[in-house]
């Protein structure tokens, strides 16, 4: 089994999961294990087959990227994380226009 | 790493007594804080981040701080943007935090630039300043604090929030890699959480906003170990910090090319959303237009006793704020899964919550300030529904605002 921790904004597609436990001796097929566990998800991660390009998946402290990608071995044990892209900051009234 | 400044200047006595702490330091020393005189920050906002940020960088003894903000202050920022007092609200911000820094320092010098900042005016703004600090709220203004930087050679401090979890990073093109080494695109509108659905504990922003004003005054005076090439994970809940390796992206459309070769571009455009709410920009296929109703328009047909069906799709904690009566309430989320469920065939419409939306009568649909409602309208168009649906414009803050003023907003 592998963990993968779900960052605060892909959690209301997690049943509000922190870390979910998934099987696959690759990314690709822990994160696919991932969508078939959560079918929500599919949407927020993959375009088709692929990994959307603006979510990032760490194996550890290193960007899978940086690795073999969705190829890259996992053993039993590691620890995956979807690093989200946040933008808050300034938190003025004014996002509402934007998100309401 | 040689710090960012080179220049120092001289410090009165008054100043030798007030930095004694510093002084005393061998890290910091006269030097040190010398060259912290002669050093200027910019900061991007003047909230969140921006309030801690700037307050610990006066203190300090940055020598000119300046702060780029256009917003006033508002009561619902005092939760968390601790510069500004109850007796600034109204006020504009830039003004209200060179008030309380004027007071906390009065030998550092405050820029005030109270305007949005914009592809055509952030190379003017940033240039006089040796360090960028992006305290801001939206993916156009990131993106374009990146490349503003990138093409000015700057370091630009980086922290953004969300709920309990912060980022901290420092984006340097010259000896590591920018923002979208890391984040090549920005997510798409539809995917991005709104403010409404988000939040942001009160706390957050102070912890990550003085890490961003640590790491500026380690860029300045060359001391430690930058966050250049990494990124720290704060999350609040668990108490948690966790670093990661950011790699250059040799193939990063905007730092692997000559820095005169980056061009400012329409970050709008490029993130489909606004930057701020002067913008013209206007999301395109954030959807097909709806069909609206003013609040008072209906409340003039619940006054003629007519026998409405309204939907509230906020969530269970805002309807503990303030709900209006005999609504039926299901969450955008539940009702954008089920339609999901519904469209891939996993699931029938009986067995989702979409069963509990009747689609052979009129429909008014209503969220906080009419964004995410007109969404569900969208939403349940795809999933079949042909009947009337009405978006409430504007939202129960609408109907608290013209209808009845009793009811609290948030």
């Amino acid at each position: 089994m592998v963990s993968i921790k779900i960052p605060t904004p892909l959690r209301p597609y997690t049943g509000n999961q922190a870390q979910v436990e998934v099987s696959g001796d690759t990314i690709g097929a822990a994160l696919d294990d991932l969508v078939r566990q959560y079918p929500e998800l599919r949407a927020h991660l993959f375009d088709g087959d692929k990994l959307r390009n603006f979510v990032n998946v760490f194996l550890g402290e290193e960007d899978v990227r940086f690795l073999d990608g969705l190829a890259t071995p996992l053993e039993p044990g590691d620890s995956l994380r979807i690093i989200p892209s946040i933008a808050g900051g300034r938190g003025a009234s004014h996002s509402d226009l934007a998100s309401g | 790493m040689l710090p960012v400044v080179e220049s120092t200047a001289e410090l009165s006595n008054e100043e030798i007594r007030r930095y004694s702490r510093h002084l005393i330091m061998p890290e910091v020393g006269i030097e040190g804080q010398r060259r912290l005189k002669a050093s200027s920050v910019l900061l991007i906002g003047t909230g969140g981040l921006g309030s801690p940020l700037a307050l610990y960088l006066a203190a300090a003894g940055i020598g000119r701080i300046g702060l780029v903000d256009y917003d006033v202050v508002d009561e619902s920022n005092l939760q968390r943007q601790v510069i500004h007092g109850q007796a600034s609200v109204g006020a504009l911000k830039v003004d209200s935090a060179e008030r309380r820094l004027k007071d906390l320092n009065p030998f550092v010098q405050i820029e005030k630039h109270n305007v949005p900042l914009t592809s055509a005016n952030a190379l003017e703004l940033f240039a006089p300043y040796d360090v960028i600090i992006d305290g801001t709220d939206n993916f156009p203004t990131r993106y374009l604090v990146n490349d503003a930087c990138v093409k000015l050679g700057k370091p630009n401090v980086y922290g953004s929030i969300f709920r309990f979890e912060g980022q901290l990073s420092v984006f340097y093109a010259k000896e590591g890699p920018c923002y979208r080494c890391m984040f090549p695109t920005p997510p798409p509108p539809g995917l991005v959480p709104s403010c409404a659905e988000g939040g942001v504990l009160g706390i957050l922003p102070g912890t990550i906003g003085t890490m961003q004003a640590t790491e500026a005054l380690k860029l300045i005076l060359g001391i430690g170990q930058p966050m250049i090439g990494r990124m720290l994970l704060y999350d609040a809940l668990e108490m948690s910090f966790t670093t990661l390796k950011v790699r250059k992206n040799p193939n990063c459309p905007v730092c692997s090319v000559p820095a005169e070769q980056v061009e400012l571009i329409d970050y709008e455009q490029f993130c489909g959303m606004p930057a701020h709410d002067r913008s013209l920009y206007r999301t395109g296929d954030a959807g097909a237009p709806v069909d609206e109703i003013s609040v008072r328009d209906l409340k003039a047909r619940l006054d003629a006793g007519e026998d409405l069906l309204i939907l509230d799709v906020r969530d269970p904690h805002e309807w503990a704020i303030v709900a209006l009566e005999g609504t039926l309430r299901i969450p955008k989320g539940d009702i954008l899964a089920a339609k999901n469920a519904l469209l891939a065939g996993r699931k029938l419409r009986h067995e989702t919550v979409l069963a509990q939306i009747p689609d052979d009568r009129e429909l008014i649909v209503h969220c906080r300030s009419g964004v995410r409602s007109a969404d569900v309208i969208r939403c349940l168009r795809e999933a079949g529904y042909r009947n009337p649906m009405l978006n409430v414009k504007g939202g129960i803050l609408a109907w608290a605002d013209e209808v009845d003023p009793s009811l609290p907003k948030y």
